[in-house]
This record gives structure tokens, C-alpha cells and sequence, in this order.
């Protein structure tokens, strides 16, 4: 565990990944506090003050139901903030545990899991989230998060793999082992510390992605359901007005760029705080 | 092969699994007559077994029949086959521009890496890395199309170009519409290709080999292209074999928002109509096409290093 | 005998912690006549590789040359040489062989294309024909079968043969001068006499003049013509090679000479030299030697000049003025 903390101060320290901290920090942060701040997002203060460009009152301007846009972009960030979240300590999970079982157990087990994931990887990941999301109708919260966590794992769980074969060799663990230590001993206490490097950078890439994968489905209507605020929605209903209000899809999407930015910024620097090698 | 084997069975049962009714929108609310309800049921293959009704979907499958759209009433193979070919043109431009612009500047960032050229470059790749597609698409589509009207934003043809008008006035129409996704997907695309491609080249610039090669008085263009880059140009075929995914999800928002008649906005289109025959046969489309990829990236291992050929 | 070669106070820098440089090369001055071999020895960490490097101007980035550094080729300044001017000296007039054939040669072009490549970079002439002295050069070096070896990727020779190809490439553009920088160390120990055998060779029968560097005194005897052993970034001991073996007077060359096993002469225990090679951050001040030298004195804390022991004979110790 340790090193997984040293990981993050080194990241910490790396300017970029201070810039991508920080910038997660400010977007959490107005997450948390902004709803209460703002003015509430789903009140339509005046039928008159639609599509309203940015000023004062509404740093953002107003979309065509002449809700303010500032107030829906933080909201949508607690969404999108806490779906992204979820779902990757969902995978993380997932990918690690059965990473660590092939890795270890190896044999048919470990051929027979890394086939399924060969196989699972084939498919884009947006495709399988659309067959299951186009069947299923008005899918809730919960169970979209579920999903998106659920198909994220297999590229961690190879990472995990390639971690417990090459730690499986080290000594500590060859000690461990001939000292008479449970299996499910030397995985938690030797194994498992031990990728959480690894493990840290490939969460903090992915929550990007899960970014981008949930805007998406919200931007088809297949992901987080109106009225619930989501950036990728946001998108979708400013096409009608494209043309008279372009802010209100401007700015979620330049949401969506900071968020997925700040996190690629800090999960580089602690891929490079775990592997030095990488440049 | 067996890869793609799994990746079947793995869509059909997860369709299987989803809760909700695929006849659903078929219905569009109306309750049914249990008669009318039996003959879709039927039509469709839902009224056997689970296990029943995958045997008869691999069967389809040999036979090139995935099944029948809900939403056009058409089979799949030829609504796939109609699609296929504007998604192609698309995605095609943007793998060639990928390869050539994308990793020309890979090369240029590493050569000149941490002056000013190298750091501006990786912000830019940085956040256009971070980019949604289809809002960076709305974007460009408005500033571009509408604003500064310079080039057309949706569909590939011009409707209102006669038929009479020769082949080149077709073409310079149809590229003038593909200008606008192709820079939409490019920019994400080339974002990462650069990326993979600065790091692969900064790796082999240390190495010994080139040293030699700066010893034996070639000038540096050479050193940079012909020693260096070939051998840094392995990573990025892996990329390759990993592209065909990532531009296909992409292209299912580009072409959905610029109306771009391929694969993707069918793809689309069909997740708006719950038409899931249609997904389904998309997917596994999508799934043989990476698989081919991965195929592909082997075989030009083989051919550009010897160490595989020759082993 | 004329000069080919001369380094007048070499200096390279390396940037460290907190904007402060290390200089792993740090005065370091020799000559090369026309014709002869001098064996550049010390252990790994000295600064001999750096030095060689500098010839071509190819030290590493973030390295550089500190300014008051002066390398003279015949009559060219060689390290004000820039662009295409440089380039023409790099393997035309001096040719480098590098420590591990395996990682220096390019696995994805055949071995006759990497020495065609030498030969075409200084010469025009029809790819046939430098395919041909290719094919010469391979034969001149001793590779059984050299039509055959043209063909070979490098990762299909053995570890002697790759390194013969490297001599060929290195002799590829005819250079007056040769360095090879550890040629034999990632190699089998009879693989090592036979290479030196090449070099040797090829030495007489084109008249050229020899660098070579090394941490093994072994190689040095009956190779090489004169002696500079390096110590922290700086040259401790110069002379010719006979006069080396028969009286080395730097206390670190006499250290390294008992540390080495002898076939003649009564068993003797070997003796190591205490503690460990300073880092170039951490130069001792005053003579370098002096934490590690059973023979340190007060004077040690003075850093010695190059003083002579006998004629032709010099080294950087205090104790050369007692006589």
C-alpha cells in the first residue's frame, strides 16, 4: 500500500500531475458544493429567459427551457463525477480479482479466463453497452453504473495477470510460499500490495474514459435518464439550438474535456511515478 | 478464430440477458392480441429455448443471415453491406491521416523532445485526447458549417446536385462532406497515435544501434528515419490492430451527428429504435473486424522484423 | 611519427542535483601517433568511454563539452566542427567500435546493408560495387562464408562474428584512426584473442592508429604500444606499455596490478584495492586516490599535476618528486 502512497506523492509532485490533481480537486469540490450554491437547475425562472448567451446572471447563458447552464454543468459534474468513480473501482475490483486468480492459479483456469477476456476485448466496448442498453428501456442509475463498471475490467485484469506472473518469481514470495503460507495469504499480503501500482494508474486513466463512455451513452438517450443532469444529455438537447444557443452544448462539453484532461494529466504522472521507465 | 467464437457467444447471451422486451418497440405500446404476439414471437425466434435459439443463430450465421431489421424490415447482411462502404471511406482517411500526420509528429516531438515544439504538441495531443467526439463534431459543425459556412455539415451528398453532374462534381461533393468527421475523429485519433509514437521513438533513440549509425557519418535524417523510426514503428503496429475499435466507437457518434450514411449512424439509429438485430449484426461485424486487425498486425510483424520472421 | 590525434584538456559536463554539474571527464590530455596502439584503461565510472565519445562529438545528451576542451585531427579542430563537416569526419577519418555487438547493430537491417550504408555515407559509388567491398571487408575481418553473411540479420551471428561485423563497418569508410571501446568485453575469452588478432592485423596492413579502451590489463600487454590509465575523470599514468608492466608507480596502477592474478611467479594472496570508485559527484578533493591509497600523504591534499617518473614516464602523484 505504501507504495501505491509514494506513487501518488511522486505524481503529486510531477508538475503536470499537480495540474491534473488540482484540477480534479476544483471540478470535486464545485461538484459537491456548487448545487447548493447555485440556483436550481430544473427551475424555469422565466419562460422569456430562454436561450439567453452568457452574462451577467448566467455566467454560462441559458439553454432553450431557460434553465441556467452553469448551474446544470455543476450538477451534471456530480453525475458524471460519481458514475466515473463507481464504475472504475467497480472494474478495478473486478480486473484485479480475476487477474490475480489467473495469475496465480495459472493452468486451464488461467487459459479459460484469458480466453473469455480475448474474446470480450474483440467487441468495442461501446457495442456491448448498446445491445444490453438498447433492450433495456429507461435504464436506472445503479444499474447503468453497474454495466459500465462491468464491462471495463478486462484490460485490467491482463495488467494484473503480467503484475502476479512477474512477482510470482520474486523472492519474497518464493519465501513465503516455502515458509508453508496459504494461498489466499500470499495473495492478499504479497500479491495484491503490489499491483496496486499498476492498478492505481490504469483506475485513474480509465475514470477518463468512463468519462467520455458515459457522455456518449447519454448523448444517444441510452445512459443517465432525464431529469438527472449529464453532461453528455446536455449535448444532446442543444442540437435543437444549435444554432440560436451554441453555448448550452459548448460548455458541458468543455466539462467533460477538463474533467477527462485533469485525469489523464494525473494518471500519466503516476504511470510514471510507478514505471520510470515510461517517458 | 476461437476469439471470435467467444466474442459470439458473448453478445448473444448478454442480448439474452438484458431485461426488457426487444418487441417492445415493435408493439410501440399498443397492447397485442396473443395471436399477433405468438406470430412475432415466432418471427423472431423468441418462442424457443434460449440454447434452441443460439444453435439457430450460428446456423444463420454460416449462412450470412443475421436475421431481419425491426426497424426497416430489411435483412441485416444488406443493410449492413449498403452501410459499409461511407464508413470505410471515412474511417480509411482517417487511419491514412493517422499514419502519415499522426506519426510524422510522434517522430518530430521525439527528436525535439523538451524544447518548445515537443511541450506544445503534447498539450495539444492532451487535450484533444480528452475530447468527446460527437461534441467536438457539434462544435466544428457549428463553427465551421454554420457560422463561417465554409464547408457542408451533414450527409455526404448534396442533394441538390443533379444526376447529370460529372463524376469529378460527385466526388469533390462527397469530399467536401467528408472533410468535417474526418477532422473530427482525427483529432482524438492522432492525439494518441502521436502520443505512442513519441514514446516508442524516445525509447529507441537511446539505444546503441543508433549511436552506431551517427558514428558511421550518416547524416541525421537518415539516423532519424531509416534506423530509428523503423524499429520505433513496432508499437505503433500494435496500435493499428488496436485502432479498429476505438475508430469504430467513434464513428458511431461522427456519423450520428453528421448524418454520415455508414455503419456507425446505423448503428445509431438502431439503439434509437431498439432494433437489435440490427446491433447485433453490427457488433459481430465490428468484433471480425478487429479480430481480421489483430490478424493483419501479425503478419506485418512478420514481414517488417526479421527477428520474427526469421526465428 | 606524426600526431594524428590530439586531446588537449578534455572536460564533459553532466547537469545534477540542483542545477549543479559533475564532471565525469575532467582535464584529460593524450596524443595518438600515426601507426600506433594506446590502451585508454580504467575501471568502469573513470570517464574513458565519455572520452571516445567526444571524439565524434557523440556524448549523450544531457551531457556536453565544456568550452576549453581541444581535439585536433591532422589539422582540423574537431569539435568545432558542425552540420556536414562532422559528419564526414564520423567514420571517414575515425572509425568507433562499440562495447555490445548485439544492441549495436540495427536488428532490422541485414549485416551487408550496415556496411554498405558506411561505405555509401563517404563514397560514391554504384551499390554493386560497394557491395563488393563489403563483402571484402567481411573476408578481411575473418568471417568464414562471407557472400552468405551479407544476408544475415544480426541476430544470426554469433557474438564473435557480430563483433567482426562491427569492425567491418567501423573500417567501411577507410578511417585513419580506430577506436573500440571494449571490443571484446561481452565476448567469450577465446573469442577475445581472436578478435584482438583482427585488430592487430588490420592495424599493420592499413596503417592505422589504435584507441584502445579497457578495464583489462590482460589485453593491454603485447597489444598496445603506450598505456593511459584513467582514475575519476582524469589520466593518473602514461607511458609505454613495456615501461607500465615493468615499473608502474601510481599507487592505483600498482593496486591494479596486484589485483590481478599471475600465472608465473610464486602464489601471492591478491590484494584488492579498499573501498569503491567515486562517483563523479562526489570527487575526493586534493588527489583523487587519496581516501583509497596506502600511500596518501600530507601532501595528497594538493591535487597533483602529471609529474615525470622517468622519460616517458609520467604520472599524477606527489610521490613522482621524491625520485
Amino acid at each position: 500500500m505504501t507504495s501505491a502512497l509514494a506513487s501518488v506523492k511522486a505524481a503529486w509532485r510531477n508538475p503536470r500531475g499537480r495540474i491534473g490533481a488540482i484540477l480534479l480537486l476544483v471540478v470535486s469540490v464545485a461538484a459537491i458544493v456548487g448545487p447548493w450554491m447555485l440556483p436550481d437547475p430544473l427551475a424555469q425562472p422565466d419562460i422569456l429567459g430562454g436561450s439567453l448567451p452568457p452574462g451577467p446572471g448566467h455566467p454560462f447563458g441559458t439553454d432553450q427551457l431557460s434553465r441556467d447552464v452553469l448551474s446544470r454543468v455543476v450538477s451534471g459534474a456530480r453525475i458524471s463525477l460519481s458514475v466515473a468513480l463507481l464504475a472504475v473501482g467497480l472494474s478495478a475490483t473486478i480486473g484485479a480479482a480475476v487477474g490475480m486468480v489467473s495469475g496465480y492459479w495459472g493452468g486451464l483456469v488461467d487459459a479459460g479466463l484469458m480466453r473469455i477476456v480475448d474474446g470480450a476485448l474483440a467487441i468495442p466496448r461501446l457495442f456491448i453497452l448498446l445491445l444490453v442498453l438498447a433492450v433495456w428501456e429507461q435504464v436506472p442509475l445503479p444499474a447503468l453504473i453497474f454495466l459500465i463498471g462491468a464491462t471495463g475490467w478486462f484490460a485490467t485484469s491482463r495488467l494484473v495477470r503480467a503484475e502476479v506472473l512477474r512477482l510470482r518469481e520474486e523472492g519474497y514470495v518464493r519465501a513465503a510460499e516455502a515458509m508453508g503460507a496459504r494461498r489466499r495469504h500470499v495473495l492478499f499480503r504479497h500479491l495484491l500490495p503490489n499491483t496496486m501500482g499498476p492498478l492505481l494508474v490504469a483506475a485513474t486513466l480509465g475514470v477518463g474514459d468512463v468519462i467520455l463512455l458515459e457522455a456518449g451513452l447519454s448523448f444517444l438517450g441510452l445512459g443517465v435518464q432525464p431529469p438527472t443532469p449529464s453532461w453528455g444529455s446536455m449535448v444532446l438537447d442543444s442540437r435543437e439550438v444549435l444554432v440560436s444557443a451554441p453555448w448550452a452544448g459548448i460548455f458541458p462539453g468543455l466539462a467533460i474535456v477538463l474533467t477527462v484532461l485533469s485525469a489523464n494529466l494525473f494518471g500519466d504522472a503516476l504511470r510514471d511515478a510507478v514505471d520510470p521507465r515510461s517517458i | 478464430m476461437v476469439t471470435f467464437a467467444i466474442a459470439i457467444t458473448i453478445l448473444f447471451f448478454l442480448m439474452r440477458a438484458a431485461p426488457g422486451d426487444p418487441l417492445a418497440r415493435v408493439s410501440e405500446g399498443r397492447a397485442l392480441a396473443p395471436a399477433e404476439l405468438a406470430t412475432l414471437r415466432a418471427r423472431y425466434g423468441l418462442n424457443q429455448p434460449v440454447v434452441a435459439q443460439f444453435v439457430s443463430f450460428v446456423r444463420g450465421l454460416t449462412r450470412g443471415d443475421l436475421g431481419v431489421s425491426i426497424e426497416y424490415g430489411r435483412p441485416v447482411t444488406a443493410l449492413l453491406a449498403e452501410r459499409l462502404p461511407a464508413t470505410i471511406l471515412l474511417g480509411g482517411s482517417v487511419l491514412v491521416l493517422n499514419f502519415t500526420v499522426g506519426l510524422w509528429l510522434g517522430v518530430r516531438q521525439a527528436v525535439h523532445r523538451g524544447r518548445r515544439e515537443d511541450r506544445w504538441l503534447t498539450t495539444v495531443s492532451l487535450v484533444g485526447y480528452a475530447m468527446p467526439s460527437f461534441w467536438l463534431g457539434l462544435v466544428l459543425a457549428w463553427l465551421v458549417g454554420i457560422k463561417l459556412r465554409l464547408l457542408p455539415a451533414a450527409g455526404m451528398h448534396d442533394p441538390l446536385l443533379g444526376a447529370d453532374a460529372g463524376i469529378a462534381a460527385h466526388m469533390v461533393d462527397v469530399l467536401r462532406h467528408l472533410i468535417l468527421p474526418v477532422l473530427t475523429l482525427s483529432v482524438v485519433s492522432i492525439a494518441a497515435t502521436m502520443r505512442y509514437q513519441r514514446s516508442a521513438m524516445l525509447e529507441v533513440l537511446s539505444l546503441p544501434y543508433v549511436t552506431t549509425a551517427r558514428a558511421k557519418g550518416l547524416p541525421e535524417r537518415e539516423v532519424t528515419w531509416r534506423h530509428a523510426w523503423r524499429n520505433a514503428l513496432f508499437p505503433v503496429i500494435t496500435l493499428f490492430g488496436l485502432w479498429l475499435p476505438i475508430l469504430v466507437t467513434g464513428s458511431v457518434f461522427v456519423e450520428a451527428v453528421f448524418a454520415w450514411p455508414g455503419l456507425g449512424s446505423l448503428a445509431a439509429s438502431a439503439v434509437w429504435g431498439r432494433d437489435y438485430p440490427v446491433l447485433m449484426g453490427a457488433s459481430l461485424l465490428v468484433a471480425a473486424l478487429v479480430v481480421a486487425g489483430g490478424v493483419l498486425t501479425d503478419i506485418a510483424y512478420a514481414v517488417l522484423d526479421p527477428r520474427v520472421r526469421l526465428a | 611519427m606524426s600526431r594524428v590525434l590530439e586531446i588537449e584538456d578534455l572536460r564533459i559536463s553532466f547537469p545534477a542535483a540542483r542545477d549543479t554539474r559533475v564532471y565525469p571527464v575532467d582535464g584529460v590530455s593524450f596524443g595518438l601517433e600515426r601507426g600506433e596502439t594506446l590502451a585508454l584503461v580504467g575501471e568502469s565510472g573513470c570517464g574513458k568511454s565519455l572520452t571516445s565519445l567526444a571524439l565524434l562529438q557523440l556524448v549523450p545528451s544531457p551531457g556536453r563539452i565544456e568550452p576549453g576542451s581541444r581535439i585536433t585531427l591532422g589539422n582540423d579542430d574537431v569539435l568545432a566542427l558542425k552540420g556536414e563537416a562532422l559528419r564526414r569526419i564520423r567514420g571517414r577519418r575515425i572509425g568507433m567500435i562499440f562495447q555490445d555487438p548485439m544492441t549495436s547493430l540495427n536488428p532490422v537491417f541485414t549485416v551487408g546493408d550496415q556496411i554498405v550504408e558506411g561505405i555509401l555515407a563517404h563514397f560514391k559509388m554504384p551499390r554493386g560495387k560497394a557491395r563488393e567491398r563489403a563483402l571484402h571487408l567481411l573476408q578481411e575481418v575473418g568471417i568464414p562464408d562471407p557472400g552468405e553473411r551479407l544476408q544475415a540479420y544480426p541476430h544470426q551471428l554469433s557474438g564473435g562474428m557480430r563483433q567482426r561485423v562491427m569492425i567491418a563497418i567501423a573500417l567501411a569508410a577507410e578511417p585513419e584512426i580506430l577506436v573500440a571501446d571494449e571490443p571484446t568485453t561481452a565476448l567469450d575469452v577465446t573469442v577475445q584473442a581472436q578478435i584482438l588478432e583482427v585488430l592487430d592485423r588490420l592495424r599493420t596492413s592499413r596503417g592505422m592508429a589504435v584507441l584502445l579502451i579497457t578495464h583489462d590489463l590482460g589485453i593491454v600487454a603485447g597489444r598496445a604500444d603506450r598505456v593511459a590509465v584513467m582514475y575519476a575523470g582524469q589520466i593518473i599514468e602514461e607511458t609505454s606499455t613495456a615501461r607500465l608492466f615493468a615499473n608502474p608507480s601510481h599507487p592505483y596502477t600498482q593496486g591494479l596490478f596486484a589485483s590481478v592474478p599471475r600465472i608465473t611467479g610464486p602464489l601471492k594472496r591478491l590484494t584488492p584495492i579498499g573501498g569503491s570508485v567515486p562517483a563523479p559527484s562526489a570527487w575526493p578533493s586534493g588527489c583523487r586516490f587519496r581516501p583509497r591509497c596506502p600511500k596518501a600523504f600530507d601532501k595528497s591534499e594538493l591535487e597533483p599535476p602529471l609529474l615525470p617518473v622517468e622519460p616517458d614516464h609520467r604520472m599524477r602523484c606527489w610521490l613522482a618528486e621524491n625520485g
